[in-house]
């Protein structure tokens, strides 16, 4: 017989009886949905997290003055010094693996455009800042280098914040007074999408660092050089480590910490964060993982049962069969052509299910949905292999019956 | 001439640890065309002779010959092929595939047979009109009546154009009218030269036959040729 013959006399059988047909495909149904759509949405949230650490910059460290990040105790009071923008320099010239070292100060502030008004965060950068994190321009250019030496009033402003003073349109140009001082706008930065942490990335107005010092974050008690943050882009991922390790070293060289003193400063790689997010959705996913090989395994244990049933049910359609000339060969690969099918079949409304739920979620998280091919034919593959792995049992029970029994049978 | 050649048939059995000698030394020959009941109480054998005839089973010793060739011992594979070329089987309960067209059902030897599918339905049709059931072709056969059902049947029994025709009680479920016509249905396919071989224990039905052979514990009691029936055909 050829396969297309088997294929319909296998339909032949399972349509007769539809509903339970149908429930032992349930167990595939559930164990391929269950894989697909955890192999889909993972691949999205993938995506994502990929995209949000792009968003932060590329192979970013940041270092922070003052505190140490992780709590605890505070000792050596009065050693405390902060980072200076020659910090940052000194970094750059010092570490060559350092793309970019950008000193930053923020705070928050109230803009003025007209009649509206918006309070945002203000940072304070200088030309290695849009490079570290980076920033696109939309529309505008950046701050030349004599705005920078010059602490000139131009200012950037992000996409959230042209969403509130402007709406849509042309910004460069434009007057807007922050604590009542007044900047022209020069550009305006692409928005970078939902953020990584709860704050809102493109609701900023960046200026110079120098202005930024002198007219707006200006603090007494402070060096006019100090910085919050220094942001450094690392040129190899393989190297952030390596270069963590480096800075730290320059640091408490520059800022005389002794070796049993604490770090006056504290460096995080912001990349490792989102990493460590990414790993806990990876602990969920083999949750899931483990549901579906279980389910599938339940499913392939439904199919031999049932399968088992049928082939009891059906010893005198099998006796027939084999007085009209079926080979043992040709009964066993009917009925394993039968489980097969079944098990192809739920594979198949498993694959629909899956794609129908991962686009669901995908458009409620606001993932990209990436369908990942390879694994949809894997799940068509390991489904005809569930089918032929408990159907063979079954299919050889059938095969090695005595047409005379089989045909005297009830 | 010679059709089927049995010599010294024995068949046994185990059923627990008793041996039951089901045939006990049978030789019978059967000509080409000849039409042969088969008779005997339960129990007596018949039905063992009938399975070995068909080639659904071997015997314990002894020799059967089908068309010169010794099927004694043939794999179970061969035997397939030879039940799907050579015999034809008839059986009292019709076993016909519930959900498949009669047309389907007498198709069926043909795709064990390995006949292309178009040929397969001409070949079928073909069969159903020697029946005179070529208008019920696309029929289930929950739709036909008893008769019709056995008719189809024999239809499929015929498909493979087999040398001989096996029938196991095949009037045991049809009324005598119907029953009838399934005999004469069979007195005229042997008319036209298939050998054909009814068991029975009806003897209205195996007055059709022109042979009768009597079994009785494992062995032909009696081996009588109807010239009476001969000459009324």
């Amino acid at each position: 017989m050829s396969l297309f013959e088997l294929v319909r006399v296998a339909f032949d059988a399972l349509r007769v009886n539809m509903l339970r047909s149908f429930l032992t495909m349930l167990g595939i149904v559930i164990g391929v949905g269950a894989v697909i759509a955890m192999v889909t949405v993972g691949a999205g949230a993938h995506a994502e997290v990929d995209r949000q650490i792009q968003s932060l910059g590329s192979n970013l460290l940041s270092i922070r003055s003052g505190s140490r990040w992780f709590g605890g105790a505070r000792t050596a009071a009065g050693s405390t010094q902060s980072l200076t923008v020659e910090d940052a320099r000194a970094l750059k010239a010092e570490i060559p693996e350092i793309l970019a070292a950008a000193p930053t100060n923020r705070g928050s502030a109230q803009v003025v455009v007209g009649n509206l008004n918006w309070s945002t965060t203000i940072y304070g950068i200088d030309a290695d800042y849009l490079v570290a994190r980076n920033w696109v321009l939309s529309q505008g250019r950046e701050f030349e280098p004599s705005e920078y030496r010059n602490g000139a009033k131009v200012a950037l402003l992000g996409s959230t914040v042209v969403n509130e003073l402007f709406g849509a349109g042309n910004v460069v140009g434009q007057q807007i007074r922050v604590k009542n001082v007044p900047f022209t706008v020069v550009g305006a930065l692409k928005g970078k999408g939902q953020s990584v942490g709860p704050w809102d990335q493109d609701d900023t107005i960046m200026v110079p660092f120098k202005t930024a010092q002198g007219r707006l974050l200006g603090k007494s008690k402070h060096r006019s050089d100090s910085v919050r943050d220094i942001y450094v882009s690392v040129r190899d991922p393989r190297a952030m480590d390596f270069v963590q390790e480096e800075i730290a070293e320059v640091l408490r060289q520059r800022h005389r910490i002794g070796p049993n003193q604490q770090d006056t400063f504290s460096i995080r790689n912001m990349t490792e964060m989102v990493e460590a997010r990414a790993e806990a959705n990876q602990i969920f996913n083999m949750l899931l993982a483990a549901v579906a090989s279980v389910s599938l395994v339940v499913g392939g244990i439904g199919i031999m049962n049932i399968m088992l049933v049928s082939v009891t049910e059906r010893t005198r359609e099998i006796g027939l069969r084999m007085a009209v000339g079926a080979k043992e060969r040709d009964i066993m690969l009917q009925f394993l052509v039968e489980a097969v099918t079944l098990c192809l079949l739920g594979g198949l409304i498993g694959i629909v299910v899956a794609l129908t739920v991962t686009v669901g979620v995908a458009e409620i998280a606001g993932w990209p949905v990436l369908v990942e091919w390879p694994i949809i034919f894997i799940a068509v593959a390991f489904s005809a292999a569930i089918g032929i792995f408990f159907g063979f049992y079954p299919a050889r029970k059938a095969a090695a019956k005595d047409p005379i029994e089989a045909l005297r049978s009830e | 001439m010679a059709f089927l050649r049995c010599h010294d048939v024995h068949k046994e059995y185990i059923v627990g640890t008793e041996t039951v000698r089901a045939l006990d030394g049978v030789s019978v020959t059967i000509d080409r065309g000849e039409f042969v009941s088969v008779m005997g109480p339960s129990g007596s054998g018949k039905s063992t002779f009938m399975n070995l005839i068909g080639c659904l089973d071997r015997p314990s010793s002894g020799t059967i010959e089908l068309d010169g060739e010794s099927v004694s011992d043939l794999t179970s594979e061969a035997l397939a092929g030879v039940r799907n070329q050579k015999i034809g089987f008839v059986f009292q309960q019709f076993n016909l595939l519930g959900r498949t067209t009669a047309l389907d059902n007498v198709a069926l030897p043909l795709l064990y047979g390995g006949v292309e599918g178009s040929e397969r339905a001409r070949r079928a049709g073909e069969a159903l009109a020697r029946v005179g059931l070529d208008d019920r072709a696309q029929h289930l056969p929950s739709q036909l009546s008893g008769g019709q059902q056995q008719r189809v049947a024999i239809a499929r029994a015929l498909v493979n154009s087999p040398d001989m025709l096996l029938a196991d009680e095949p009037t045991g479920a049809l009324d005598t009218a119907t029953g009838t016509e399934i005999m004469n249905l069979f007195q005229a396919l042997n008319g036209a030269g298939l050998t054909v071989i009814v068991v029975t224990h009806e003897a209205e039905v195996a007055d059709y036959a022109r042979r009768i052979l009597r079994f009785r514990d494992g062995i032909i009691t009696a081996d009588t040729m109807d010239e009476v029936q001969d000459v009324a055909v």
